[in-house]
């Protein structure tokens, strides 16, 4: 299935992008999902890092062939 | 009440709006690169009551983005300047500094004397805080944080809204500020201005107050996305029974009396919170040089004490720097709670 990825604030340095779509072989969970991307691009603190599934945030939902999973760390400056 | 004419003629606000926002009060906390428009904004407006806490002193590389601030100002408490400037904006509200740090000992006291809090911090120890003293006491407040040309806005606690720890349960430990990415002037103050916004759709009890949601932001691409947040319940619960919980990323330093260079890379841990410790990280050195005092001694320390001992010689050798020790040993000889 192909998921739209979208990456926000120093995970998007990490990537290099702020966006790209990814062919996934099988049904990979969200929580499959993140681990691959935090090892493809050594994305720091993961434990952070929140997920947010078709503009919906801290959800636990299956995959969708065409979903938008975001990729969003806390951010502190003022 | 004629100064306020150009707002009262919106039918969402009219003469009973206008004496919402004058019967209303309102605490910023962190008086810098957000909270300085803010403050002006929400000023101007005639809030009744504006609380502007920060124990912070003016530097010269406030002054691109917090501004509030002059030349004139460099080495004055933020939050008495702060006073002073929208005093003589506004001369009928009530203005108090406040030049001490928000702790966990006086937040519930502080936020209880006012009605909505505004956040202008720069770290997350200090959200957390807010967060759960504002659970504590009731309050809404307005969230607002940058990463370079990035920036997050959201609406914690309002009318039974999720809060901050329901956005993000688990803190990070890259606790990074705008005084170490670096950032556009216009960026908090394009985020100060919305939450100076928030605060007055709050107290006017008009439009689509941002809870519930989060506005991410990006300045130079210039796009925007609204992300739906979830409430969790049970980590409210918590805080309700629990009180404050302390988020402790940082650690202190045993001795406060000598100035300290933190030469490791940000995501190294654990993180010092105080103010004596310097944090250049090694990749960053060739470019921050200037910042490091001369005629000062600094002690130098990395994770182990191997790799501040050759910055230590380098600097000394190469670049003049005589008064510099190195920490034998690394950080843990020097902090006073260890892993």
């Amino acid at each position: 299935m192909n998921i739209n990825v979208k990456y926000f604030g120093m995970i998007a340095e990490a990537a290099g992008k702020t966006e790209e779509v990814l062919e996934l072989e099988g049904n990979p969970s969200l929580g499959e999902l993140k681990d691959r991307q935090v090892k493809k691009y050594a994305i720091k603190d993961p434990q952070s890092v929140q997920l947010a599934v078709n503009q919906n945030l801290n959800t636990q939902v299956e995959l969708q062939d065409g979903d938008e999973v975001a990729f969003l760390p806390p951010f502190a400056g003022g | 009440m004629m100064r306020y004419d150009r707002q009262i003629k919106l039918n969402e606000v009219g003469v009973s709006g206008q004496e919402k926002l004058q019967k209303s009060s309102v605490l910023i906390i962190g008086v810098g690169g957000l909270g300085c428009p803010a403050a002006q904004y929400l000023a101007g407006a005639g809030i009744g009551k504006i609380g502007l806490m920060d124990h912070d002193r003016v530097s010269l590389t406030n002054l691109h983005r917090q501004t509030l601030y002059g030349e004139d100002n460099i080495g004055e408490f933020k939050a008495k300047v702060a006073k002073e400037k929208l005093q003589h904006l506004n001369s009928e509200i009530e203005l108090v500094a406040i030049e001490e740090a928000l702790t966990i000992e006086n937040a519930e006291k502080i936020f209880s004397e006012y009605d909505v809090i505004l956040d202008g911090t720069d770290n997350f120890e200090t959200k957390y805080l807010i967060n759960d003293a504002c659970v504590l006491t009731g309050k809404p407040w307005v969230y607002a944080s940058i990463y370079k040309n990035e920036a997050q806005l959201s609406v914690f606690n309002y009318k039974e809204g999720p809060s901050y720890r329901c956005l993000f349960p688990k803190t990070t430990q890259q606790n990074i500020s705008c005084e170490v990415t670096g950032v556009l002037g216009v960026t908090p103050g394009i985020l100060g201005t919305f939450q100076a916004a928030e605060v007055l759709k709050i107290i006017l009890g008009i439009g689509n107050v941002f809870s519930g949601k989060l506005k991410v932001l990006n300045i130079l691409e210039g796009t925007e996305q609204v992300l739906t947040i979830q409430k969790n319940p049970a980590v409210i619960e918590k805080i309700r029974d629990q009180g404050i919980i302390p988020v402790t990323n940082n650690c202190r330093i045993k001795d406060e009396n000598k100035t300290y260079l933190d030469i490791r890379e940000i995501f190294e841990q654990p993180r010092i919170g105080s103010k004596n410790v310097l944090e250049i990280p090694m990749s960053d050195l060739d470019n921050r040089l200037w910042e490091i005092p001369k005629d000062e001694e600094i002690y130098v320390f990395c994770q182990s004490g191997k790799r501040s001992k050759k910055i230590v010689e380098l600097l000394r050798n190469d670049y003049g720097f005589e008064h510099l020790k190195n920490v034998d040993g690394g950080i843990e000889t020097i902090i006073l709670n260890p892993a």
